[in-house]
């Protein structure tokens, strides 16, 4: 039997505040345990949350992002069950009036583009720490974490293979940093995933029943984990079991998923509106001072990349994988746009940015991979990298010379145009000196100059290769190409 | 002893004493009587006149304010620094709070001593402070009566004359209702004019806190320090501050008084409906006419009270798990055991029985049928009362159906002890401030009180009323024979 699977995901951003969401204790990642929990966190007998106005306006950013309604009265409530590190006993959550509802994320899969559906995106707070490994016979109790503001975004069951679920994530961790609402540090857990999986026989419209794979902190291990689920449900539907709606946990070291507990050993939370916390009410002028604050989107970029310059649908999603990178492809492109311009005018934009995407791809992408590296770290700036294809695009290096200043600058021996001058790298473009060189090469290869008359267009290359391997690859091969076609014709 | 907050500030702007005199005097009281009365649960004579000293340096240094040296007693529900907070509870018996409720910082800033922490329903659930973990309280007019509740001990602290003044908390009657049967004067402001922070919490959506005096002019000094705003409660208001004694001597010509007839119908006693018709009387005399008004879906008050306010208990109380402060049970088998034994041991019958109902109500398919239900009826509740306020300035009625009543009368029979509320709950579920104080005595020569409910944000038009009362009658001067 055919098996189709259904995957939504229900993600915890933590937002970039500098405190936590309902009191003044700082979120620092790291501190001595339970030194960032204060009355509040400590859920003392008397004391009372406060909401962090920055945690709302980071939401009210993220529904806009997206598209999403942002309802102008929002609710926090109560989720009430016990548990050690919870220390009152409840988390505030949302419950029946989220922050945001709606919304769309669009995602690409290989050549296939798809947009996913957003149910709902709700602010709520963290919980503390069970630590279980560090003492004998007792489970230790780190508050620090408790308090910290987190976004929780659900989507609807949209994705299809755990390769859309794992584009989706990706797509919406890219915005989540794009805007700047959350760190994107997956380690420090800013940025988890769990994941609703079920299977159903291709073609039926209900679904089938689901199993919740909680807390994957990286996008190998969702990708792992949902394809797991997906081979252990259907296994178990065609040996005939049902599957039992449950909680399920990753085990990365086994690669399999296991049992936490199943739908009768739910909680009931017993939500109700928080009585310590007013209404969310958003303003206009609120969601329009958020509005203002939003950078250019993914999206918008990539359009203006192919409308305005001419890139190839994939080249504009290449680049704007994280705003980073966009940042830093957009600033090569805006200097060279002022850098003296020897091809200026008609189509101007397009080279420039053509062959800025070519080199932020490929040399500088692929040497940040080697050696694994972020946009950030790169150790080429824009305004260096600019300075390089500056001298590529004014005919000073040829291609290949070019990559060999791109890894000198690498290698921090400076700029390109130093670089350049101390490797005496410069190409050749004294006419007098090429065309001393073909003479040469013309003399030295008859049976080449030959086989171009009688019409084998191959041994023209052939000619053209002796001669940059005379100059050291130091000829503009442009210069060559009609100087030798001016010299065979005559 | 007898002496009113005005009164002991004059004293004490004279120089004729000190607040480490008065407050001597206060703790000599305490010592005595409290063996019989067991008002106070914690007293601390060295941290009470170490507070009075500061207080003697601050007047010697003319920062003094108005109230500076006079002592009061709080409700052991306030969480102070340094001081034990019980909340009448053997789950936070050992519990010493690490900082100040804003109550407790505005007294501070005013100079005002504390001479300790009173006795209370086991987390103000009660109304006879029977349900307190350190026993019951005695009605010092007649030690055989309870005092009420839930703030019965600082109500009795206060009719003995072992405090000048005390705090109390309000979540359905738990400052007028103790002050009717003890015989002093108790307000309870609009919800949101007195920060909750630090008042351990009982029910968030009701809880408020007020003074509890001998006079309304009293209250109305106490008020002053008490009330604005506190950017740590969410649900304080941001108002323009307010001197509640402005309206004190305004003549009440004119007044409008409500008198809602479901608050004079069946289960009222006689002789607490003659000690009202009285005081209505003397409101005539004054100048007052009366006009009937109808709160229609008062008589729901008490059905709906018991679903919201159990339901945030349920919640509220989570936090008293044995993890990380309070009671833990000495042994248990694991994390689950450690929970319920935890909080079996730890919590008393009623709050026990309150949680339950509360849990129940927010549970999966009846959440709809009563929490959210009980809402709307709340709304009405207070829709009610905007409708009576159109026709009359203040509403008048008797703050407890009786009298006090004896000691485990009513023990046994919850839904009875819940009734004595009948009258004040109606207030809390629509936010609106409101005020006991002393109009008679009933058949058992127990203390009547007289309530007043004011519009919202009325609390200086209502110490106004009551303050005019008093001084056309002396109930509020009386004290307890015998002490």
């Amino acid at each position: 039997m055919q098996w189709e699977t259904v995957i939504g995901l229900e993600v915890h951003t933590q937002l970039t505040t500098r405190s936590k969401i309902f009191s003044g204790a700082p979120i620092e990642f790291g501190a001595a345990p339970n030194t960032q929990a204060c009355a509040v966190d400590l859920a003392l007998p008397g004391v009372l949350p406060v909401l962090n106005r920055g945690a709302v306006e980071r939401a009210i950013k993220f529904g806009l992002a997206i598209g999403a309604r942002l309802n102008r009265v929002n609710v926090f409530a109560r989720k009430n069950y016990f548990y050690p590190d919870l220390p009152k006993g409840y988390q505030i959550s949302q419950f029946e009036l989220p922050i945001v509802e709606g919304g769309e994320l669009a995602i690409q899969v290989g050549d296939a583009s798809k947009v996913i559906r957003l149910t709902r995106a709700h602010l709520e707070e963290d919980a503390g720490k069970s630590l279980h490994e560090d003492f004998h016979g007792c489970t230790g109790i780190d508050l620090n974490r408790a308090g910290t503001p987190l976004l929780e975004i659900v989507s609807e069951p949209d994705m299809r293979s755990a390769k859309e679920a794992v584009a989706y994530a990706r797509a919406l961790y890219n915005l989540v940093t794009w805007i700047g609402i959350c760190d994107g540090n997956m380690q420090e857990g800013s940025f988890r995933v769990d994941a609703n999986v079920s299977v159903r026989p291709a073609g039926q419209k209900e679904f089938g029943t689901r199993r919740e794979i909680k807390n994957l902190n990286s996008f190998r291990f969702l990708e792992q984990a949902i394809d797991y689920e997906v081979r252990w449900q259907i296994e178990r539907i065609e040996d005939g079991h049902a599957i039992q709606q449950a909680t399920v946990l990753f085990d990365p070291d086994s690669g399999a998923t296991r049992m936490m507990r199943t739908k009768e050993e739910a909680h009931d939370y017993r939500y109700f509106p928080d009585p310590d916390l007013l209404p969310v009410r958003l303003d206009d002028a609120l969601i329009a001072r958020m509005q203002s604050e939003l950078p250019e989107l993914p999206q918008a970029k990539q359009a203006r990349y192919q409308s305005d310059w001419g890139l190839s649908a994939y080249d504009a999603a290449t680049l704007t994988a994280s705003h980073a990178l966009a940042e830093y492809f957009e600033a090569v492109v805006a200097k060279l746009l002022v850098s003296p311009r020897p091809q200026a005018g008609e189509g101007q934009g397009e080279r420039v940015a053509k062959l800025a995407a070519n080199w932020v791809m490929g040399e500088l992408s692929g040497t940040l991979n080697k050696e694994g590296l972020d946009i950030a770290e790169s150790r080429i700036g824009a305004a260096s990298l600019a300075g390089l294809l500056a001298r590529l695009q004014d005919g000073t290096l040829s291609g290949k010379l070019a990559k060999e200043v791109f890894a000198a600058m690498w290698a921090g021996e400076g700029e390109a145009d130093a670089i350049i001058e101390a490797k005496g790298l410069k190409q050749m473009s004294d006419t007098g000196e090429i065309e001393r060189i073909l003479d040469e090469v013309l003399a030295a290869n008859p049976k080449s100059v030959e086989e171009f008359r009688a019409g084998k267009d191959k041994a023209f290359n052939a000619l053209v290769g002796q001669v940059m391997k005379a100059t050291r690859g130091k000829a503009n091969p442009q210069q060559v190409n009609e100087l030798l076609k001016k010299k065979l014709a005559g | 002893m007898n002496q009113t907050i005005k009164e002991l500030s004059d004293l004490l702007a004279r120089g004729e004493a000190s607040s480490a005199e008065l407050c001597q005097d206060y703790l000599a009281r305490i010592e005595r009587l409290n063996p019989r009365l067991n008002a106070f649960i914690t007293v601390d004579p060295d941290k009470t006149l170490e507070e009075a000293r500061a207080a003697d340096a601050r007047r010697a240094r003319g920062e003094a304010g108005p109230l500076t040296g006079v002592p009061v007693a709080h409700k052991d529900i306030f969480c102070a620094e340094g001081w034990p907070a019980t909340c009448g509870s053997r789950m936070l018996a050992d519990f010493v709070s690490p900082y100040d409720a804003h109550v407790i910082s505005r007294f501070k800033a005013a100079g005002m001593p504390s001479l300790g922490k009173t006795n209370m329903d086991e987390f103000a659930m009660g109304s006879s402070n029977e349900t307190s973990f350190f026993g019951a309280v005695r009605n010092p007019w007649d030690e055989r009566a309870v005092p009420g509740g839930s703030s019965g001990g600082s109500a009795a602290a206060v009719a003995a004359r072992m405090a000048p003044a005390a705090t109390g908390t309000d979540t359905g009657g738990s400052i007028r209702q103790p002050a009717a049967l003890t015989g002093i004067t108790g307000l309870k402001p609009t919800y949101g004019v007195v920060s909750r922070y630090g008042m351990i919490a009982f029910a968030s959506s009701l809880d408020q806190a007020g003074p509890m005096a001998p006079s309304a002019e009293d209250c109305a000094l106490l008020m002053n320090v008490m009330a604005g705003f506190d950017a740590r409660d969410s649900t304080s208001l941001e108002r323009p501050a307010e001197d509640y004694a402005r309206d004190l001597d305004r003549p009440l010509k004119g007044l409008r008084i409500g008198l809602p007839r479901e608050f004079f119908g069946a289960g009222l006693a006689a002789d607490v409906g003659q000690a009202v018709e009285a005081a209505l009387a003397v409101y005539r005399r004054l100048g007052a006419e009366t006009v009937e008004v109808g709160l229609p879906n008062s008589g729901l008050s008490v059905p709906v009270y018991y679903v919201l306010a159990p339901a945030e208990a349920s919640s509220n109380l989570s936090r008293y798990d044995g993890v990380r402060y309070g009671y833990r049970a000495a042994a248990y088998a694991d994390l689950t055991d450690m929970y319920e034994r935890t909080r079996a041991e730890g919590f008393g019958a009623e709050v026990k029985r309150r949680i339950m109902i509360g849990t129940y109500v927010l549970s999966h398919g009846y959440y709809d049928a009563y929490y959210l239900q009980a809402q709307k009826i709340r709304r009405l509740i207070a829709q009610d009362f905007a409708e009576a306020f159109k026709a009359c300035d203040v509403i008048l009625g008797p703050t407890a159906p009786t009298t006090a009543f004896d000691l485990g009368a009513k023990t046994a029979d919850p839904v009875q002890m819940y009734l004595s509320d009948i009258y004040t709950i109606a207030v809390n579920l629509a936010g609106l401030p409101g005020m006991s104080l002393p109009c008679g005595f009933g058949a058992d020569h127990r203390p009547v009180g007289l309530q007043i409910v004011g519009d919202w944000f009325g609390e200086a038009r209502m110490l106004n009323v009551a303050h005019q009362y008093q001084l056309a009658t002396d109930w509020h001067r009386r004290m307890p024979e015998g002490l």
